[in-house]
């Protein structure tokens, strides 16, 4: 897949957060096989220097990051960070998020929409973070998007896609953008049916992060996401409400 | 002079933002810098100048999801 004219190889984009240790981490980003993982700016002291340790990591992976800014709630933090880190990281790249709702970490569509705009006039390549609503989405492609994120569920809850008619929606209604499903991804299950919707790539930390083998899980979203874009591309048979013999019926034995 | 550093209070006597990232063990590691919310490029540091009650930010990278 093509994103603001950079060709990714994998349709797997990985989080860097929440891993038992720095080693599982870089051991699950080979295991996915992803090329781009999210990466996020926080408070550093002078004195631990934290960050330095996990910067020198992810270089050291040889991925392209796609800095996220996380933990904003309005429009003018959100580009504020997003403006740190395109200095941090060298890259234009920002998953831009703008939390409205502190329990269920839903976008505040307008702050994004406004964000979005800002940063896009700025040179930045914004890939937002954003809810199913098509109308919301329209506006972020007409503030210079080229990539629209929608959500599966909430942030973290594992529950897939929560609105399976939505996110068809909004894939027949943007034939065109790449569309990446973001967050809310459990099982590797709905990752593949993200992807037989014909959705271009999903977005995942926590479902791999949080599994009892990191690196396995890894691997089995790998396979699921590879899984669902054959699927899609095959073409697959419609549904039907009756059954019907996939053994030929003509010269069945014991029958007049 | 008294001003906030991510989040804490600092007594400082750092003219420049350039000098106070020194004073507080910040030389020669990557961060990124925004007073009073405002992002400021590291090219600008040295000319930034402090005042009283400033608040400063200084981030990292971290991990993200």
């Amino acid at each position: 897949m093509e994103v603001y004219g950079t060709k990714l190889t994998s349709r797997l984009l990985l989080g860097t957060s929440q891993y038992p240790s720095p080693a599982i981490l870089a051991d699950a980003v080979k295991a996915a096989g992803s090329d781009v993982v999210t990466v996020s700016l926080r408070r550093e002291s002078g004195v631990e220097r934290a960050g330095q340790g996990f910067w020198s990591l992810i270089r050291s992976l040889g991925v392209k990051v796609l800095p996220n800014t996380a933990g904003c709630h309005t429009a003018k933090e959100a580009v504020a960070t997003a403006q740190m880190a395109r200095e941090v990281f060298g890259t234009p790249w920002i998953k831009l998020e703008v939390i409205g709702n502190h329990d269920t970490l839903q976008p505040d569509p307008f702050a994004l929409v406004e964000a979005a705009g800002i940063l896009s006039r700025d040179g930045f390549q914004v890939f937002p973070y954003t809810t199913d609503d098509l109308i919301v989405a329209e506006k972020l492609v007409e503030a210079g998007c080229q990539v629209l994120m929608p959500w599966g569920a909430p942030i973290g809850s594992g529950k897939g896609l929560n609105n399976r008619f939505a996110l068809r929606s909004m894939r027949a209604h943007f034939p065109d953008v790449p569309l990446v499903v973001d967050a809310g991804i459990g099982l590797p299950s709905h990752a593949a049916d993200a992807m037989e919707l014909g959705y271009d790539a999903i977005l995942l930390n926590t479902a791999v992060a949080k599994a009892g083998d990191p690196v396995r899980m890894a691997k089995a979203f790998r396979h699921a996401v590879e899984a669902g874009r054959l699927a899609f591309e095959a073409d697959p048979m419609e549904p039907r409400d009756m059954a019907a013999p996939s053994t030929p019926v003509l010269g069945t034995a014991f029958r007049s | 002079m008294k001003i906030i550093v991510n989040g804490q209070p600092v007594e400082t006597g750092a003219r420049s933002l350039a000098a106070l990232l020194e004073e507080l063990g910040y030389g020669g590691i990557v961060v990124a810098t925004a007073v009073n919310g405002d992002f400021t490029p590291a090219a600008r540091r040295a000319e930034t100048e402090l005042k009283d009650g400033d608040q400063i930010e200084v981030l990292a990278p971290m991990q993200g999801g």
